[in-house]
């Protein structure tokens, strides 16, 4: 090692503060203009934060109003793959006898107009249908045809406060929620989906009412929901990550 | 051994020169620790499916391209193992796309470091002479200098492997895909960069592999001192 003298030193510890202290005040910037716009995901604490962060803000300045790809009917997987789900419990159980004639949506929180709806009721909005990807975190994937209400007309008929920023979504299996920021509530393609393939959403692929987000990894199509919270915080949902799956550590948006 | 003749060392090498600039130990170094985080990530990420498809999409129901002889993480695979291996793929995946911001970042700068200082044009463009004249045999070329096969293994790694491996990794996100299909489309699908994704991957396994042979043959203490301190090759170990 060459010799260095003590101004040298000097100098270097000072170019050093300055470059940290720097940084510091441009990283503190940055983190205040991104919480205001809504670019940290509540999953950002913690050893994963920074790279949760930046992949979340980075697609979100990116692709907030892409659409997601649209396959032709050929397309279309000859065998598409449900992948197991857990117990469905008792009161699914009963609510497939009577052929989901009393499944309902309950949707609450930061809306002017609460309430429940049933299939019905939700089959009456407007429809749409789509062909697109839905990919398994694990590697996997299939396309097809998915048939639904997309969601910003159900939060148009509530009546979504200006404060909404976040859409909870709950299964009927109580270990499984989800949420998606209003980029996804709002997109045209986030579908409260109930047929599939050109039929009745089967109970396997998450009949008779799936939430479809095609621009991220299944997980977020939560299938059997029964229940949407609009909120302007989600600290206050479980561990206050978001999700069932960052608590099991899984990323909250799956954009990837 | 001679120096190659077809690449003199530069006349500004004295004894007391660093072979690697600071710049260039310390992103080398990061981007290692990385690409270790990515393929122990990698490798766990593969173990929750370890079959591979071509086209936009496949699953366990369709034929695989290949599979790889490997138990899985669900029991959802068949993979004719009898038992299923633990669930790594949260955190894996956390720290896959950490490692690969970090790296992305690390890498950028290092382009920039090595355009502006002329740290490609020097170390890693080959001669005018090389490329015409080549002499392959020469492959004992010394400081600060790299021969023709070196200069274009590692031109080719970080020009066309690692943009191919940032590429096939975007091409399997569907937000990214939504933003810019013909990524995607290019490729011949989701599936398919999936599948190109693990083959780039296996490339740059070969190339530290090879790298990690090459350093032990040239004298491993000599050149991991002129990685990690700068200092010149003290001559003891000289192969």
């Amino acid at each position: 090692m060459s010799k260095l003298s003590r101004r040298q030193l000097v100098r270097t510890a000072v170019k050093t503060a300055i470059a940290t202290a720097a940084g510091a005040s441009a990283l503190a910037v940055a983190a205040s203009l991104a919480e205001r716009y809504g670019l940290i995901p509540p999953d950002s604490g913690g050893v994963y934060g920074p790279g949760e962060t930046l992949t979340y803000a980075t697609q979100r300045l990116l692709t907030s109003h892409a659409l997601a790809r649209e396959f032709s009917p050929h397309q279309i997987s000859k065998s598409p793959f449900a992948n197991g789900v857990g117990p469905l419990g008792d009161a699914f159980h009963r609510s497939q006898q009577a052929g989901f004639s009393d499944w309902q949506l309950t949707v609450d929180g930061l809306v002017t107009r609460p309430g429940s709806f049933s299939l019905a009721e939700i089959r009456s909005l407007p429809a749409s249908t789509q062909i697109t990807h839905l990919a398994c975190e694990e590697g996997w994937s299939y396309i097809a045809q998915w048939t639904g209400t997309p969601l910003f007309h159900l939060l148009r008929h509530v009546g979504t406060l200006p404060q909404a920023r976040y859409i909870v979504y709950r299964s009927i299996q109580p270990r499984w929620w989800e949420s998606i920021d209003m980029a996804d509530a709002l997109h045209p393609q986030t579908l409260l989906t109930y047929n599939m393939n050109a039929g009745d959403l089967p109970v396997k692929f998450g009949g008779p009412l799936r939430m479809r987000v095609p621009r991220q990894l299944a997980y977020k199509s939560l299938k059997y929901i029964t229940r949407l919270t609009v909120t302007d915080n989600l600290k206050s949902f479980g561990k206050g990550l978001g999700s069932s799956e960052p608590e099991s550590g899984y990323s909250w948006y799956a954009g990837i | 051994m001679a120096v190659s003749t077809l690449a003199p060392p530069s006349a500004s090498v004295t004894a007391h020169a660093s072979r690697h600039s600071t710049f260039v130990r310390i992103t080398h170094w990061i981007t290692a620790l990385c690409f270790l985080a990515l393929l122990i990530t990698g490798v766990e990420i593969l173990l929750s499916h370890p079959r591979f498809y071509w086209g936009e999409s496949g699953n366990v129901l369709d034929a695989p391209l290949f599979k790889l002889p490997l138990p899985a993480s669900r029991a959802s695979v068949p993979t004719g193992y009898r038992y299923v291996l633990a669930d790594q793929n949260g955190w894996s995946r956390s720290l896959h796309f950490e490692a690969a911001w970090a790296s992305v970042f690390t890498g950028l700068l290092y382009v920039a470091y090595g355009l502006l200082t002329g740290h490609f044009r020097r170390n890693l463009l080959p001669s005018r002479d090389e490329v015409f004249l080549p002499d392959l045999r020469s492959v004992t070329v010394r400081l600060p200098s790299y021969n023709l096969l070196q200069r274009l293994t590692y031109l080719s790694v970080i020009f066309l492997l690692f943009p191919a491996v940032i590429w096939t990794g975007l091409a399997m996100s569907p937000a990214i895909a939504s933003a810019s299909p013909s990524l995607v489309t290019v490729l011949g699908g989701q599936q398919s960069a999936r599948t190109l994704h693990f083959f780039v991957s296996v490339l740059l396994v070969l190339f530290v592999i090879v790298h990690i042979a090459m350093v032990t043959r040239a004298g491993f203490q000599n050149r991991m001192r002129e990685m990690i301190t700068g200092a010149p090759a003290t001559g003891k170990d000289q192969a």
